[in-house]
């Protein structure tokens, strides 16, 4: 399986990812911003990070960049693309995914680990997975997923809410929401879950010696789904 | 035109500026003034600290640069070595919390990759006046807020630090940033220029008028117009220092590079003099190409300004396109400025016309030096404590008490704003003894600390100063790290007063003697002096940040407990110092008094035989005991491990309080299972090493004796408390 990882100025999880994704059997290629084409890949992934510094809003002028018009026709013909935490902010302002991220309600950057509960199986992201809960890490300070209730209505109605943060039980509770959240919103799909855009790390949870392995299930399942 | 009052007012003595015009055998202009003003204050020139620094074991088998470069570098081993600093940001971040912290952390980083480093891991102290003082919340929020804006960017873990509060503080709080880089040991660069005629580069951000006379400023004591100084403070884009880490190491990896210096205090002055010294060589800059934010810059504040993100190279010939191409490729400004060259002068160019022209030896080996006057603290007097003094306490009251203490409480509110695990190397995170990252690709990790004990030092300096070395040596090794090196960041007030100018060096000789016994030598530091406010200077704060090693990660050590029915054991003796620490002072409300001693033989004895444990695989968990005594460390045991321990009755120390919050020194508790327990207790006592069985661990309640027991869910909320609740008020 061949994967793309674009690396925009300022990203700075881009090498985390390039790690993860060969750990469990991608062929990677990093991928830089001022390209014109991306490589043939089965995967795209935008990486984490600040991205222009976050200037202006998070992820804006990376959606701008150069390659992006290549990553955007590439998720249009039905590509897989994931966005993680900068990478999701990006999706946000590329269009791909509705809605936005917002700051963290309490204005503070939060670096944790939190429990997320799949939402939604019946997609290449999440298909065949055992888990109904995982334990993923965060690090961000604007991910504080909103949209319209229109908006809403309508991502719910296509079943585009792929995780959500809950407890170690699967119980959804605003308690359990680190950045307020919509809905508890960890990560969406667009309507046809090709895309993907959400705000935990499953590069950082990758062997038993950091914060956890649960993002070693999460790529493991993906690989062989995309096989 | 230049004279005394106006180089008073830029800082310097009477006799200072004498030597200038002597040295150059004419008055200066207003240029050279800045520069001599900038190159002499003590910030840059170390004029009252040079005499004693030169003291410090600087040397040992692993060191590979000690103090004088950007930052030391020790070898760990496989061509693979760590490079590393402390450095102060104190001044700025009393005027603006946010910029100051942030560029602090800019600052050391670009220390660390001006060496060629890739920064993996970063760590801070800082220390606050009273949580009653009106500013501290403000102060608090504003510094880890730029911690983390800056570090959080550039993508490098914050993996551990400490906090404190001490009304000391109140008018000068202190920040002080550390950080380590990985490099290959055949790939270090320093800062000396080699070679005429070779080009002089500028790259980075553009040169604004942010910072001008930063290190003048951070030379001299607050008053109460110290607001008015807020533009001295230099305002951090950690977005422009991320790519240009990117792209110094990508020039790096080539062989086009002869010196590099990155520009940090006094800016483009400091840079290209210290290139030009290290060198022997002179260095000739036109003004009109350094690329600038603003328009009409004068040479002036072109020399003087401390704008961030900026770095000096000097190149082989011929490399400016291959090295201009990667600066584009980033977005950064690229221009050849100037040009090394046999005079042996700094000679600067402005609108074709000379500006300024210096022999570089009268700005550094002919700067001032001074032997200041100092007071050679006497040990004082042991309290007796009484037994009505303890009537009325309750021992898990006090215990609570001190959990909740800000010097002791979770500090998670603060590091949880941290990014402590991107590079996806961090395998303990801040919360513990060391924070500890791999080196990325092997199976080796680097464990780091930083520590301080401020009343310790000021009851006593040298017994504090050595007290302080030790405490990061047994911070090291509770992770399973053989101690490498130190650097150390030495706060003080004015050297100007025979008090806080014998704290330092009392503290500097501590420091010294306890570096030399453990080989534990100093490679890197800085000193902050003039740490006051009118008259009131803080208590002496030398923060040591040691570095150590563990060759197989898989063998590291957490300190929360973990297997109930395991037993726990003391190394080390429990004395019952109770003078100086948390619960004299505290509880007892006894500020006077002699710090606990220090035996530097039992203190590397202990750490060693510990090591030897944990590489045989017998230590489940380890911890130092420091602030708060024998009670709060195991507490804190608990509190990581979610268990709890049933204690035994002391042996001896009949009275309980002293046995359990005494502070003295060289002490771990341990754990370790039953079946182990001969053997370790053999390997002990073959090291003459006392310990002494203190009890076992078990499901969910710490139990002293029958009539005090605490569940720790209870000591969770209570260690948990204190900094939530303070800061969402």
């Amino acid at each position: 399986m061949k994967s793309s990882v674009i690396t925009f100025p300022g990203s700075n999880c881009d090498r985390d990812m390039d790690v993860a994704l060969k750990k469990f059997g991608f062929k990677n290629k990093m991928v830089w911003h001022n390209d014109s084409e991306i490589p043939k890949s089965d995967l795209v992934v935008l990486p984490g990070g600040f991205s222009y510094g976050d200037y202006l809003r998070c992820g804006s002028m990376a959606s701008k960049s150069k390659i992006m018009k290549s990553v955007i026709n590439f998720a249009n013909s039905g590509g897989m693309l994931m966005g993680i935490c900068n990478g999701f902010q990006i999706l946000v302002e590329t269009g791909l995914v509705p809605g936005v991220l917002l700051r963290n309600k309490y204005l503070e950057f939060i670096c944790k680990n939190v429990f997320v509960k799949i939402n939604n199986k019946k997609n290449t992201y999440f298909k065949n997975i055992n888990n109904k809960v995982f334990e993923l890490h965060i690090a961000h300070n604007e991910g504080n997923y909103f949209c319209t209730k229109d908006q809403l209505k309508e991502i719910e109605n296509n079943e585009q809410i792929a995780i959500k943060y809950c407890d170690k039980n699967g119980k959804i509770e605003e308690e359990f929401n680190p950045n307020g959240s919509i809905k508890n919103i960890a990560g969406i799909f667009n309507k046809e879950k090709n895309v993907l855009g959400m705000m935990p790390h499953p590069e950082r949870m990758i062997d038993s010696s950091l914060s956890g392995e649960d993002g070693s299930l999460f790529f493991n399942n993906l690989i062989n789904n995309l096989k | 035109m230049v004279n005394e009052q106006i180089a008073i007012d830029h800082g310097l003595k009477k006799e200072e500026y004498e030597k200038i015009c002597e040295l150059l055998k004419r008055t200066p202009n207003i240029t050279e003034l800045g520069i001599f003003s900038a190159m002499w204050n003590e910030h840059c020139s170390y004029k009252s600290s040079r005499l004693h620094l030169k003291k410090l074991p600087t040397k040992g088998k692993q060191v590979i640069q000690g103090p004088g470069e950007n930052a030391g570098v020790v070898d760990i081993g496989d061509n693979d070595a760590i490079v590393f600093k402390i450095e102060s940001h104190n001044h700025p971040s009393f005027i603006e919390p946010y910029q100051g912290a942030a560029t602090g952390v800019g600052g050391i980083m670009r220390d660390v990759f001006t060496m060629g480093a890739r920064p993996i891991a970063n760590l801070n102290s800082i220390h606050f006046g009273s949580p009653q003082h009106k500013k501290t919340k403000n102060l608090l929020r504003g510094v880890v807020h730029g911690i983390g804006g800056y570090g959080n960017c550039m993508g490098v873990p914050t993996i551990a630090g400490q906090t404190n509060f001490d009304s000391s503080y109140n008018g000068n709080i202190l920040v002080n940033a550390m950080t380590l880089g990985l490099v290959k040991k055949d790939k270090i660069f320093y800062s000396k220029a080699a070679g005429l005629n070779k080009p002089v580069i500028y790259v980075g951000s553009k040169t604004g008028r942010d910072g001008i006379h930063g290190a003048s400023m951070a030379s001299a004591s607050f008053d109460e117009k110290i607001e008015e100084k807020k533009p001295t403070v230099q305002v951090g884009d950690p977005f422009t220092e991320k790519l240009l880490l990117e792209a110094c190491l990508e020039l790096m990896a080539g062989d086009s590079i002869i010196a590099i210096q990155d520009m940090g205090a006094a800016g483009l002055t400091s840079s290209s003099i210290e290139m030009a010294s290290k060198g022997n060589l002179g260095i000739e800059i036109n003004l009109n190409k350094v690329p600038c934010r603003e328009s009409k810059m004068t040479p002036y504040e072109i020399m003087l300004s401390e704008s961030q993100e900026r770095m000096l190279i000097v190149l082989e010939n011929g490399k400016e396109e291959h090295a201009k191409k990667i600066f584009d490729k980033w977005n950064l400004d690229f221009a050849v400025i100037g040009k090394t060259t046999k005079s042996k002068k700094i000679e600067l160019y402005f609108n074709d016309k000379q500006v300024a022209n210096i022999p570089v030896n009268t700005l550094v080996e002919n700067s001032p030096m001074y032997d200041r006057k100092w007071k050679k603290a006497k040990l004082p007097k042991k309290n007796k404590i009484k037994k009505e003094d303890l009537k009325n306490l309750k021992i898990i009251d006090v215990l609570k008490k001190i959990l909740s203490n800000p010097n002791v409480c979770s500090k998670e509110w603060i590091w949880q704003q941290y990014d402590h695990t991107v590079m996806g190397d961090t395998i303990q995170k801040p919360g513990g003894d060391s924070g500890v990252v791999r080196v990325h690709g092997t199976n080796k990790a680097v464990a780091a600390s930083v520590d301080s004990s401020a009343v310790y030092c000021w009851a006593h300096p040298l017994t504090g100063g050595k007290q302080v070395v030790c405490e990061s040596f047994r911070n090291l090794i509770s992770v399973g790290a053989k101690p490498i090196a130190i650097t150390n960041c030495l706060n003080f007030g004015s050297p100007e007063n025979e008090e806080n100018m014998g704290e330092f060096v009392e503290c500097v000789q501590g420091i010294g003697e306890a570096a030399e016994y453990l080989k534990f030598p100093v490679v890197s530091g800085n000193v902050s002096f003039y740490n006051q406010t009118k008259e009131e200077g803080i208590k002496p704060t030398p923060s040591i940040g040691g570095v150590g090693l563990i060759k197989d990660y898989e063998k590291m050590i957490t300190m929360d407990f973990k297997g109930v029915n395991n037993i726990v054991l003391i190394i080390g003796k429990t004395e019952g110092h109770i003078d100086q620490s948390l619960f004299a002072r505290n509880i007892l409300d006894k500020k006077n008094g002699p710090p606990p001693e220090i035996n530097l033989f039992n203190e590397k004895n202990n750490g060693e035989t510990l090591l030897k444990l944990i590489d045989k695989n017998y230590v489940k968990s380890a911890h130092d005991v420091s602030l708060g005594g024998l009670i709060t460390a195991l507490s804190k045991m608990c509190i990581k491990g979610k268990k709890g321990l049933t204690l035994k009755k002391p042996s001896y120390l009949t009275n309980q309080f002293e046995y359990f919050f005494s502070e003295d020194q060289g002490r771990y508790i341990i754990e370790i299972e039953n079946k182990n327990l001969k053997n370790v207790i053999e390997i002990l006592d073959k090291n003459s090493v006392h310990y002494d069985e203190i009890g076992i661990v078990n499901e969910k309640k710490l139990i002293i004796d029958d009539k005090s027991k605490v569940s720790i869910d209870d000591l969770i909320k209570t260690n948990n408390y204190w900094l939530n609740n303070y800061m969402s008020k």
